[in-house]
């Protein structure tokens, strides 16, 4: 269903089949009266590499849907894989980026990164080493031994996406990762993102409600629907890598723009 | 660097123009040095029985210091299982705030028939008022894990112990020290009180023997001891905040 078609550069041919989605539905109980679906019958595969987009409306159900995928709320019937195994409980091969960045504030920036190490009891020299080269590679050489208060919102959340990045997940989900950012940062973000996912070919999937973030990062944009949330349109991105901030003028661009804000109802 | 020189200088300032009105005051209504000594009264006094009220302080210090410590000991612990524990909760919170209502000062003589005229009393006694302050700034801390923090714990599948000690436990420090700061001021209070129901030493009886004499510049001088001595205590919680939250004091730039 979803084969990102890339005329020139990265990614080379991700055709595996990672992600499978079949009729997810989560409804929440409610005192007297039917259930509150959040929602419902969503349906859709993820190919191995791939960056797919989770977009709709605030408070539609995509960050649940998110969550569902991640293993850290169960959903109330479907079926939900990652890599040929359901999905029951958080996967060390996932790896989280919230909204905020959630750093420790105890803890300095290399410290922040290495958490998942310490958890998963894989922090060595090894590991102390990747997460430098991490930091370095988002442009925090230097401030290894900072703490997250010195920091600004946009180094934070850097280091929440070296924190990520740090156990070579190979599912990475972000939820709104760079809605708390002002644009400039979060353009510079996005590039960042790019850039990540190209070297670690790790498959994400991506939560947001800006229709141009969701164009310009994706292979595959899966607009959701106002509550209760269905699969409005499933839009491929094809678009070359790497992308470029002048692409975000072209006229393919601007068709898909206005295709995911059709599926989302605001243009017609 | 202004700012810090202006930290120093103000306060300074605001107690000299507290002290020179204090010793005008003295002087020029004449006042018995019995109702009110002068400032310098209270300084002379201060430097003629310097060994007296050297020797008194460490006694008060012990018992202060002692109580606070061992209500940290105990108090931690004990707010680290009320918050994480319902039953425990339900069963022990209520009783807690119960006892907290029951004025220390009414205690204490029944703690002196328990633990006799010496130190040990007045221990207890330091150690009950540092207890409170200390179980309900923990207990809050604990339950105040950003949930931010708790999902990235629950999405990396650590264990309760790795929750604990790497998430709840340090988020909870700034509220461990808040609670310890006030705690080691009530802990000297307390100590104080023990020593006026019944003590043969410390800067709190010295402070009783001296009034009972009269000898009012010697009581404002243990008097004043006995602040420096809080300020003492609260220097060294502040301190240990320092070394053990490095963080706190990083700032923004």
């Amino acid at each position: 269903m979803s084969t990102p078609n890339h005329t020139q550069g990265w990614p080379a041919a991700p055709l595996a089949p990672f992600g499978h989605f079949k009729d997810v539905r989560q409804s929440f109980g409610r005192g007297s009266g039917s259930p509150l679906v959040a929602i419902d019958n969503i349906t859709f595969d993820v190919t191995q590499g791939s960056l797919v987009t989770l977009l709709g409306p605030s408070g539609c159900g995509k960050t649940t849907f998110l969550k569902i995928v991640g293993g850290l709320i169960p959903a109330t019937s479907g079926t939900v894989q990652i890599n040929g195994r359901n999905v029951t409980a958080p996967h060390e091969d996932f790896g989280v980026v919230f909204q905020q960045a959630n750093l420790m504030p105890w803890r300095t920036m290399i410290d922040n990164v290495l958490f998942p190490m310490e958890i998963l009891k894989l922090r060595d020299a090894t590991a102390v080493s990747r997460a430098r080269e991490l930091l370095a590679s988002v442009g925090l050489e230097g401030f290894e031994n900072a703490y997250p208060s010195q920091l600004s919102g946009g180094m934070q959340q850097r280091v929440a996406l070296c924190r990520a990045l740090i156990h070579r997940p190979k599912l990475l989900l972000m939820d709104e990762p760079f809605g708390a950012l002002d644009e400039l940062t979060r353009m510079e973000m996005q590039d960042l993102l790019l850039d990540i996912r190209a070297k670690t070919n790790a498959t994400v999937m991506f939560v947001t409600h800006s229709i141009s973030e969701a164009v310009y990062i994706s292979d595959i944009v899966a607009v959701f629907s106002k509550r209760p949330a269905v699969i409005a349109d499933f839009i491929k991105v094809e678009l070359p890598y790497p992308r470029s901030a002048e692409m975000r003028y072209l006229p393919e661009f601007t068709e898909l723009e206005h295709r995911a804000g059709r599926a989302l109802g605001i243009t017609r | 660097m202004i700012k810090r020189i202006e930290n120093t200088v103000y306060p300074l300032v605001g107690i000299a123009v507290i002290m020179i009105a204090w010793q005008a005051y003295t002087y020029y209504f004449g006042l018995n040095r019995i109702v009110l000594p002068s400032p310098t009264d209270i300084f002379w006094a201060s430097i003629a029985n310097w060994e007296t009220l050297l020797r008194e302080s460490w006694p008060t210090f012990l018992e202060s210091i002692l109580g606070f410590g061992l209500a940290v000991l105990v108090g931690i612990p004990f707010a680290v299982c009320v918050a994480n524990s319902r039953v425990l909760n339900l069963t022990l919170y209520p009783i807690l705030i119960a006892t907290q209502s029951v004025p220390k000062v009414a205690v204490a003589p029944i703690i002196l028939v328990w633990f006799g005229l010496g130190m040990q009393s007045k221990l207890v006694i330091a150690f009950l008022v540092a207890f409170f302050p200390i179980v309900v700034d923990t207990a809050a801390g604990m339950r105040a894990t950003p949930s931010g923090l708790l999902e990235l714990a629950r999405a990396l599948r650590a264990s309760p112990l790795q929750v604990f000690t790497k998430v709840q436990f340090p988020a909870a420090l700034p509220f461990i020290f808040a609670g310890s700061k006030v705690a080691v001021t009530l802990a000297v209070i307390g100590a104080v009180i023990g020593e006026f129901i019944g003590s043969t030493q410390g800067l709190g009886n010295t402070l009783l023997t001296a009034n009972s004499q009269l000898d009012s510049p010697l009581a404002w001088a243990a008097l004043v001891w006995l602040s420096a001595l809080g300020i003492f205590l609260f220097g060294l919680v502040v301190l240990a905040e320092r070394i053990v939250m490095p963080w706190s004091g990083a700032g923004h730039h």
